[in-house]
């Protein structure tokens, strides 16, 4: 899988998980961009990534990350 | 879409929503013309927790309509020691697919004593018709070890008079009963196996707590959520998830809310009076493997000695269990009476009998008319009905014509019926009694039998729907072998149970005097394969129908209007005028008494033995336009083909 591969997957699932139409992806865009997403979604958003791409994150990882870019890059290093 | 393994958490039971429902939510949330029960259908699919919040949004904007619509409103207020939001987020959702309309408010977190024990809480300003307690080990002080003398036993006491005294303050502030759960058992073990039996251990004492939360701490109009078991059919290593314990207090994995969410509003629709009481099975692979019709008593699959048999019988112990704890079981099956009664009165090893079943219903007629009968005549409403059967057409024509009755999506294997049918908790009760064990006594004095239905819904619709496309072609090496196996199994449908070896199957394929046909169908639910096979005699003026045959399994599909358009369209191109049907009965064929006739064919005389023949003039036969798409061979196509 490419890296954009997995950003168009990722969106696809951060329209389902925040309930919003046509989302543009920018490696930038963070939780301030996007109505719905608060600590409660996030942690959908988080269990719904593990769940498409089989793989699991720890506590830290996630606290880690800043930005949707810094998302898929780890979803593509744990890919291998 | 069919599962091949059974995924408790995708609630199995149900099956997949559609494709577009995040769009059709989107039009029900914001169209108020738009139908708001649709939201109602739409609960009834396995919808996971995304999918149950953004129900939950149109289910807020619609409420109005849908308080119109006869759910029953009840307010439930939620105080939890842990992160319940997305539990609250599923229930609107989910408390559709229940009959309920539930109003939620929750305590804030790290506030749950404080907000049962003020009465001027904005708890109870909420006015809740129940509140829900919802507890953790840490909570609760079992979450470790109390190894010092007594100290286990002293543990759970202090955990159970906590939980008693935030009831009793429930009681006294609003006057409205609690929702307690048990706890689900945490994974580590300490010692191992020694745990089960050390006082002190987090096992012992959780399973300490549990038995005596269930046994003690419920007063009158409380309730019982046991979280406990229902972690445990699914498994804990599934249930729990350290990442979400640790990161935002979630006490089981994400995964499982909508699960907990159904266990909990399939217990509040309970005690709402809204759970089913009617079982009605379906016969042949479903209370037993195989056809009785065709395969008879002894070659049935039911009982010992197969892996297949004592499934059924698993499937049928289910039900009598059933049936002793008041619910109501009933009989509906596509079948001739005489037929399907035949098990039930000859072999051995049922377990359910005749006097079990409260209505028997076994005629021809579409089963969805059959279930509203049985629902009349044991006077309760179709929404009180779960519906079991092996076969999805019939599943799928029940479920759009009454969308009420419950049925569940089985799957293939017999061995999981009782498995789903359980997890489903169509039948959840929150007490038992005298009156219950009576019921199914009461109900079988009154059994009733039906034979005679009329036809209701829109049969052509259903069929149309179905996507069916009947394939014809002449016999061929190909299908020898399963053209011969019907030629000599089928019983039921069979005009003259003719039995013929594979060898003059053969034959016949290169006999210029015979005509004929082996039929496939094929519909949205998968390919039936040859289901029927015919075989007419060529004469110049007349052919004769030699064998009709056809499987149960395709009956009202009307597949034999298709057979006959063809056998009528190569006969007029070969010159004859009539065609000519026999009916030679056994003691299975009354199904296909008046087959010729419902086809058009007139009365040509008795023959010997009770036994009639039946003439079709061709210069007078129209074919139909038939709810499916018919493909013949190239040999057969007509000049109008």
């Amino acid at each position: 899988m490419t890296r954009s591969d997995i950003a168009s997957k990722v969106v696809e699932i951060m329209e389902d998980v925040f309930d919003e139409d046509d989302i543009a992806y920018d490696d930038a865009m963070t939780a301030a961009d996007i109505e719905e997403w608060d600590s409660l979604s996030n942690i959908r958003f988080v269990v719904a990534i593990e769940k498409e791409f089989d793989i699991r994150f720890s506590n830290s990882e996630i606290a880690d990350l800043e930005n949707v870019g810094q998302m898929v890059d780890l979803i593509a290093s744990k890919q291998g | 879409m069919s599962r091949s393994v059974i995924e408790p958490f995708a609630l199995p039971w149900l099956l997949d929503p559609p494709e577009d429902l995040r769009s059709q939510l989107k039009v029900l949330r914001k169209d108020a013309e738009s139908d708001a029960g649709d939201l109602r259908r739409l609960a009834g699919y396995a919808l996971d927790l995304n999918q149950l919040g953004q129900m939950g949004k149109a289910v807020a904007a619609r409420r109005d309509d849908l308080a119109a619509s006869g759910l029953r409103p009840l307010r439930l207020a939620i105080a939890a020691t842990h992160t319940a939001d997305f539990l609250v987020e599923a229930l609107p959702a989910t408390a559709l697919r229940h009959g309920l309309l539930i109003d939620s408010y929750q305590a804030d977190y790290g506030q749950t004593a404080q907000a049962v024990l003020d009465p001027s809480s904005a708890l109870f300003a909420f006015k809740p018709d129940l509140v829900a307690l919802a507890f953790d080990p840490l909570a609760l002080g079992l979450a470790s070890p109390r190894l010092d003398e007594g100290g286990g036993e002293e543990a759970v006491q202090s955990a159970l008079d906590y939980v008693t005294s935030l009831r009793d303050a429930v009681h006294a502030n609003a006057g409205v009963g609690v929702v307690l759960q048990t706890l689900p058992m945490p994974q580590t073990a300490l010692f191992g196996s020694f745990d089960a039996g050390q006082p002190g251990s987090v096992r012992w004492m959780v399973s300490r707590f549990n038995a005596r939360l269930a046994a003690e701490a419920l007063g009158p109009g409380d309730l019982l959520l046991d979280l406990a078991a229902l972690a445990e059919t699914v498994g804990l290593a599934q249930w729990h998830d350290a990442a979400r314990w640790h990161d935002a207090k979630v006490p089981y994995a994400l995964d499982a809310v909508p699960l907990a969410a159904d266990h909990l509003c399939r217990l509040l629709a309970a005690a709402r009076g809204l759970s089913r009481k009617c079982l009605v099975l379906d016969l042949d692979n479903t209370l037993w493997g195989g056809v009785i019709g065709d395969d008879g008593v002894d070659g049935i699959a039911l009982g010992q000695g197969s892996g297949t048999g004592e499934a059924f019988t698993a499937i049928q112990s289910l039900a009598r269990d059933l049936r002793t704890r008041g619910i109501i079981l009933a009989v509906c099956s596509k079948n001739e009476e005489s037929n399907a009664l035949i098990p039930f009165r000859e072999h051995d090893e049922m377990v359910l009998k005749e006097e079990d079943i409260a209505v028997f219903v076994a005629n021809w007629t579409d089963k969805a008319s059959n279930l509203q009968h049985i629902a009349k005549v044991l006077n309760i409403g179709v929404d009180a009905l779960v519906f079991l059967d092996d076969n999805p057409a019939e599943r799928e024509r029940v479920r759009q014509e009454l969308p009420q009755v419950a049925v569940p999506e089985v799957g293939a294997d017999p061995a999981q019926y009782p498995l789903i049918l359980s997890a489903a908790g169509y039948f959840e009760a929150v007490s038992f009694g005298d009156e219950d064990r009576k019921r199914a006594d009461m109900y079988a004095a009154n059994a009733a039998r039906s034979s005679a239905m009329q036809k209701i819904g829109n049969m052509d619709d259903y069929l149309r729907s179905l996507d069916m496309v009947c394939s014809l072609r002449p016999f061929d090496a190909l299908g020898r072998a399963r053209t011969a196996q019907l030629v000599n199994k089928s019983n039921q449908f069979n005009l003259t149970t003719r039995r013929y070896t594979e060898a003059e199957v053969e034959a016949f394929e290169a006999d210029p005097a015979k005509f004929t046909l082996q039929v496939r169908l094929e519909d949205r639910f998968g390919d039936n394969g040859m289901i029927s096979v015919v075989i007419f005699d060529c004469g110049e003026e007349e052919w004769v129908c030699d064998t009709w045959l056809m499987s149960c399994r395709v009956l009202g599909r009307r597949v034999e209007e298709a057979v006959l358009a063809v056998v009528a369209d190569a006969a007029r191109k070969a010159g004859a005028q009539r065609l000519v049907g026999e009916w030679l009965p056994t003691p299975k064929n009354g199904l296909v008494e008046k087959h010729f006739e419902k086809l058009g064919f007139t009365f040509a005389g008795d023959l010997a033995d009770g036994g009639t023949r039946w003439v079709l003039d061709l210069a007078n036969y129209q074919a139909p336009d038939l709810p499916m798409v018919i493909e013949r061979a190239d040999e057969l196509a007509g000049a109008d083909a």
